[in-house]
């Protein structure tokens, strides 16, 4: 059964389009669960909570596929032992599982159970997330991680990390390699956990969006909109149409910001820093024009809840046209000569391959997943205003490699540019506000937007007096982490910062 | 019958004129090795456009390295998350003295929105000595930029 004829069993908890609610038992958690899987639909999160009642738990799951989305709610008592876990059908809910266990002691059946989260800033038997006051400032220290060993004639081990050697988030990667030749990468993650989701506690909930867009900066408005929509869905403001048609436009300069900068970082990591410079220029010229715009380089806080936090004046709408319609060629003649480039190319066909039915398998999500023929696009399979009214192109490719990765980007910038274009032609008139009332205590929303590197899906519950319960964020990164453990597989050591960035996937919004 | 002994002469002091000339030439020269403790990667972005033909970094002699070893400043984006504690000290330990340390961002500045909490140490002030802390959520290349040239004024 597709997630579409279960979703007629479930309740709409949410007025996220699309998204429903259902509670189940083990049994039907795992059935489900499986039937999903062989209908080839995507998992978007999994995350713990407390039970309103306050006495036990919920595991939740969500999975989408072909316009319907499901949010499956399985309740958990201290005393249960543990829950069935997913990894058996989807592969990436394994290391989701053992932050869930990190944060809230929820033990889930499948067998990898290192901690993923949890480093040795805080004891292993205390869970940050379901008993608070426990913990105080984090203590430092190092603890053993059990990575898995590759043995064998002229196999040795490189660790790299946390600190990286460029401008880069941190992270922990051991190759196994032979020669130059990588035969397993394994990744460890958990470094920038900073608490986000305890943190989210401590924010009134008509000011959780400030929160939410520092979820990994180069997503903020797409983190600030996936929040924004969860609160107003929950209140049942309606958004005026100039709000939400300003939205899409902040969020596809956010789109076009980071294709920009990564084809620039894309052709420096082939060896060709004439596309770093040229591209970074016009990044730079793009933050330039979004501060004029709209005050804000990287569009922090730009969206609020009901509507954007400033109106867009006819001269700055002017200006950004103006900018974008010159942006656009420029990127084609970059194009071009990164097509034409004997070297470049060379480097970037058939590195880093993830075939299609290896996505399929693990679940590769955003564009990533596009190049490799997981044409889930949010924008076009879960509209929200004003994507419902916007003709968008969708963008595949299915060789999977790090030139379609570069070929996605490549088309969905101007598609990008394109939309806003249309948008600022076509602007409608009416306030850019609206007010936003503070939802009721045990209210549930959800928010999904396309950001830049895949759908960001946001859960949030409303706590007493205006106060915010939990908040769970959720970044595609999560799914795609696990693949590039794939993707460099047989590669060399020297294509890792390539085939790295051509995914770029995000620390912050995954440790959170 | 004694004469006068001669006045030093300055440019016997061989040593004192070549350091002289090297600061000359090298002076404003100035490694950079950047830590990012536990920030949400806005901070980074707007270090990275340092390296962009506007900002131009590299044509002040200033330029990002790969080894804590081979850096004369550290810039630290982030509150300093727990995780990244101990990566952080490493870091710093390993450059040699004399060494700068530039805290970039609201959160480096103060914790910021982060904050301190089980999974957070806040400012980098609570973890390594800082010189010069520049605030901004992210703060633009050109206040980066400033903070970095008034550590090293």
């Amino acid at each position: 059964m597709s997630v579409r004829s279960w979703w007629g069993l479930a309740t709409p908890a949410t007025q996220t389009a699309g998204m429903r609610r259902l509670t189940v038992d083990a049994a039907t958690w795992v059935r489900a669960a499986e039937e999903f899987a062989a209908a080839d639909a995507h998992l978007l999160a999994l995350w713990a909570a407390r039970a309103p009642n306050q006495e036990g738990f919920f595991i939740r799951a969500a999975f989408i596929a072909a316009g319907a989305g499901l949010i499956l709610e399985l309740p958990i008592a201290d005393c249960d032992p543990p829950y069935p876990g997913l990894e058996p059908f989807f592969p990436a809910a394994s290391r989701m599982q053992r932050a869930a266990y990190d944060l809230w002691g929820l033990r889930a059946t499948d067998p990898d159970r290192r901690p993923w989260l949890r480093h040795a800033a805080w004891p292993e038997d205390q869970f940050p997330l379901r008993n608070p006051a426990v913990l105080a400032a984090g203590t430092a220290g190092s603890e053993a991680y059990r990575f898995v060993r590759v043995e064998g004639d002229g196999v040795h081990e490189i660790p790299v990390g946390p600190v990286h050697a460029g401008i880069i988030e941190p992270g922990h990667f051991r190759f196994s390699i032979v020669g130059e030749k990588v035969l397993r990468l394994e990744e460890r993650l958990g470094y920038v956990h900073k608490g986000i989701e305890r943190r989210f506690t401590d924010f009134p909930i008509l000011e959780g969006h400030r929160l939410a867009a520092r979820v990994s900066g180069d997503c903020a408005v797409a983190y600030a909109w996936a929040y924004c929509q969860a609160l107003e869905g929950m209140v049942g403001v309606r958004l005026p149409a100039r709000a939400s048609w300003l939205r899409a436009l902040c969020l596809e300069l956010e789109r076009i910001a980071n294709h920009l900068g990564d084809l620039g970082a894309l052709g420096n990591d082939a060896g060709f820093a004439f596309g770093l410079a040229q591209f970074s220029r016009l990044k730079e010229h793009l933050l330039r024009a979004n501060e004029t715009a709209f005050g804000q380089r990287y569009l922090f806080d730009t969206v609020v809840p009901g509507g954007l936090r400033a109106d867009l004046t006819p001269s700055a709408a002017h200006t950004l046209g103006d900018f974008l319609s010159r942006l656009a060629p420029e990127v084609e003649s970059l194009r071009d000569i990164y097509d034409e480039h004997g070297g470049v190319r060379d480097r970037f066909v058939g590195a880093g391959r993830v075939a299609p039915e290896l996505a399929a398998r693990l679940g590769l999500i955003g564009f990533a997943g596009r190049a490799s023929a997981r044409d889930l696009d949010v924008r076009i399979d879960f509209p929200c205003a004003p994507y419902t009214e916007l003709a968008l192109r969708r963008v595949t490719r299915t060789a999977g490699d790090v030139a379609a990765r570069v070929a996605v980007r490549f088309d969905e910038l101007q598609e990008s540019c394109r939309l806003s274009l249309h948008i600022l032609k076509s602007l409608p008139a009416s306030v850019h506000r609206v007010e936003c009332p503070a939802p009721m205590q045990g209210a549930f929303g959800t928010g999904l937007i396309e950001g830049w590197r895949g759908p960001i899906f946001l859960a949030l519950e409303a706590g007493t007096a205006g106060a915010i319960s939990r908040c769970h964020p959720h970044d595609p990164s999560w799914q795609n982490w696990p693949v590039l453990e794939h993707a460099i597989i047989g590669n060399i050591v020297p294509d890792f910062p390539l085939i790295n960035k051509s995914f770029n996937l995000s620390y912050s919004g995954h440790d959170l | 019958m004694t004469e006068a002994a001669p006045p030093a002469d300055p440019q016997l002091c061989v040593h004192e004129i070549l350091q002289k000339r090297i600061r000359a030439l090298l002076g404003r020269a100035l490694c950079i090795r950047h830590v990012d403790a536990g920030s949400c990667n806005g901070c980074e972005l707007e270090v990275h456009a340092l390296n962009n033909p506007i900002y131009n970094i590299e044509g002040l002699g200033i330029k990002f390295v790969a080894s804590p070893r081979h850096a004369d400043l550290l810039l630290v984006t982030g509150p300093v998350a727990s995780n990244m504690r101990v990566a952080l000290q490493r870091t710093y330990e390993a450059m040699p003295d004399p060494k700068i340390v530039v805290a970039v961002g609201d959160c480096g500045c103060t914790g910021g929105i982060f904050g301190e909490s089980y999974a957070s140490c806040g400012r980098v002030a609570n973890v390594i000595a800082v010189n010069v802390a520049v605030p901004g959520c992210p703060p633009s290349p050109t206040r980066i930029l400033q903070g970095i040239l008034t550590a090293i004024a």
